[in-house]
């Protein structure tokens, strides 16, 4: 099978994955996983180097999930990579389980920080550049973000220094998904021309299609064999609830109203398109 | 494949804190402050991409022109509330409080307390009320704001306290923090004939054997464990003490001092920096020094995640627990 084709299944099964775990907890940001599905599956499936069995080896890419309320998507792409067992996602959110609501380092394999205050991610994901480049270690950080991070001043700090050090070892992924908690993200604090601004700081920048898994590929692929010395960012475009035609059509909000009976259906819409070889 | 337990959801940011079958009242900070504002243009409202989730959305549907998005920047929330408010205006600034302490805490500092502006942080998810982990949890916001010299400090109990606390820290002249209830927010506090008074504690019912201090969601556990010791013939009072700085020492005074009852403090806030200790050092400070007192209040530690009745359990802030604590602490 094509690493395409493959990508493509592995999408549609993190898709599955994250829907079954909004079903144990009737709520959860499942538009943002849905949407965000594409970008995971080729992070996880393609571009991270990783040891699953070992989440700690000294050499691994880090992949810091800054927006930890998307956990339930991060969950489901460990899931696909081999770092938590299928059968885990039944505690997802529940007491004592190792998949809290919110992502957090001390709870889970594979998870490097606790997001979820908004806007510590680049900050760290400089540190960790930084500091694996002092040590020699060619490992790549990833810094994974959402579109209302954008807001915070941190985040702009940091873009500001990963330029002045050059941190070509630093990817950072941007879901634009055009929505946060207040509405729109475009109407809550306008962020366009996003492209311009962070080349204006100093960075590489691609803006694609989050849900064309081939752009998708490509830019992962541009952004890691890229020679300039500059940090680099790609700025996805995705669509809330993608994969799911009655969540895709449905009012767009930060929480996606899911119905007690609707996650069945989420079900069976995503096995309906199910990719070949899934 | 082995099939889900049911089991207790966490709590999502958009839960309410009510019991099943309690009487609630939606919205009353977004109520108020509406209302209030009709007559004093001087009010304008801020959030950090948090309106929907600190019912400020109301403030802005009936007030568009005064409503500011500030996105999610929590630190400019804080210095531009300051800056409005140092051209005469009487900011309300909205965020959750874990964000609006720890995130901008130099912010609050040095714009708004150090020139004593008068702006009004008013924060949601105060203490333990989300199981979302402690990126969310504001255990530590009392201890936080009680350092800021001029910060006035409220923790209300329900949805009448709240109406009654808005048009009040509106019209002080000065920097004010607010614990925020949001949504269906419980409504108890009208059974009691009570008026909230800026500063002044409140002897809620009186008892002979315990004598409960507390804030905000705690005087309603400690009203239900009123409540549920008369059965064991244990008679306990509450006083209420919403305003934690200034507090109103007189009336703590009075109440400990009268002696032979067990003392406990209440609270909704980490053992560190809190209601708790600022009783104690008044207590000790006065030579009012109780036979018996205890702090029941969330430990020094980052906490679980989790479903938020489960964590009342574990924390020892839940009802039933709070009763047994009680009940034990009358043995030794
Ligand atoms: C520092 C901080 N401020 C506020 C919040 C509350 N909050 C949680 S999610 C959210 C919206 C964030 O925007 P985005 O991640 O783009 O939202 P989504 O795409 O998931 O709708 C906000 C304001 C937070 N978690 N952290
Ligand atoms: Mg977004």
């Amino acid at each position: 099978m094509s690493t395409l084709n493959q990508l493509r299944a592995s999408a549609y099964r993190i898709r599955r994955h994250a829907v079954r775990m909004g079903a144990v907890q009737g709520q959860g940001y499942i538009g943002q996983a849905l949407g965000y599905a594409d970008v995971l599956a080729v992070a996880y499936c393609h571009a991270l180097n990783l040891r699953p069995s070992d989440p700690e080896w000294d050499g691994r890419d880090r992949f810091l999930l800054s927006h930890g309320h998307y956990a339930i998507a991060f969950y489901a792409a460990l899931i696909e990579a081999g770092f938590i067992d299928e059968e885990e996602l039944f505690t997802y959110g529940g007491d004592d389980s190792r998949l809290p609501m919110s992502g957090m380092a001390t709870y889970t394999p594979g998870m490097e920080i606790s997001g979820g205050s908004l806007g510590l991610g680049l900050p760290i994901a400089i540190g960790i550049a930084l500091g694996l480049r002092h040590q020699h270690n060619p490992a790549i950080v990833y810094n994974s973000m959402s579109d209302g991070e954008l807001n915070e001043g941190s985040t702009w700090e940091a873009a500001m220094i990963a330029s002045h050090y050059q941190l070509s070892n630093l990817i950072c992924l941007v879901d634009i998904n055009n929505m946060q908690a207040d509405g729109p993200s475009s109407k809550v604090m306008a962020f366009e021309p996003l492209a311009d601004k962070w080349a204006a700081f100093g960075w590489h920048v691609q803006r694609v299609d989050g849900n064309d898994l081939a752009a998708v590929l490509n830019a992962f692929d541009t952004a890691r064999q890229l020679l300039d010395p500059k940090p680099r960012v790609i700025l996805f475009d995705t669509l809330m609830g993608k994969g799911v035609p009655f969540l895709e059509a449905r009012d767009k909000n930060h929480f996606i109203r899911v119905e007690p009976q609707e996650w069945a259906q989420a079900i069976s819409a995503l096995d309906q398109a199910k990719p070949e070889g899934a | 494949m082995t099939q889900p337990k049911p089991r207790l959801t966490t709590s999502a940011m958009i839960a309410s804190i009510a019991s099943e079958g309690q009487r609630t009242q939606a919205a009353p900070f977004g109520k108020a402050l509406v209302a209030y504002a009709a007559d004093h243009p001087e009010i304008v409202g801020l959030t950090a991409d948090l309106a929907k989730y600190t019912d400020l959305h109301l403030f802005a549907q009936a007030y568009p022109n005064r409503f500011y998005q500030m996105g999610i920047a929590e630190q400019v929330l804080m210095a531009s509330a300051g800056g409005m408010a140092k051209v005469g205006l009487t900011p309300f600034a909205t965020t959750y409080a874990v964000f609006g302490t720890r995130r901008a805490y130099d912010f609050v500092h040095q714009v708004i307390a150090e020139e004593h502006l008068n702006v009004k942080i008013c924060c949601a998810l105060p203490g333990l009320t989300t199981g979302y982990g402690p990126s969310h949890q504001a255990t530590d916001d009392l201890a936080m704001m009680r350092a800021i010299p001029g910060m006035t400090i409220v923790d209300p109990c329900d949805a009448l306290e709240i109406s009654q606390a808005v048009p009040q820290i509106a019209a002080h002249n000065g920097p004010v923090y607010m614990r925020l209830l949001r949504g269906n927010v419980p409504l108890l506090l009208d059974e009691y004939d009570y008026q909230f008074e800026l500063g002044k504690a409140k002897l809620l019912c009186d008892g002979n054997e315990v004598l409960v201090i507390s804030s905000g969601l705690m005087t309603m556990r400690a009203l239900e464990v009123a409540q549920k010791l008369r059965s064991d013939r244990i008679s306990v009072a509450v006083l209420h003490v919403p305003t934690l700085k200034p507090l109103d020492e007189a009336a703590i005074l009075r109440e400990a001092g009268k002696g032979g009852r067990l003392v406990v403090v209440s609270e909704n806030h980490s053992v560190i920096g809190g209601l708790g200790e600022a009783v104690a050092s008044l207590l000790l400070q006065q030579g009012v020094v109780p036979t018996r007192f205890k702090l029941l209040a969330l430990p020094d530690a980052f906490l679980d995640a989790g479903a938020l009745p489960t964590l009342h359990d574990r924390y020892g802030i839940s009802t039933e627990k709070f009763a047994q604590s009680v009940k034990l602490w009358l043995k030794q």
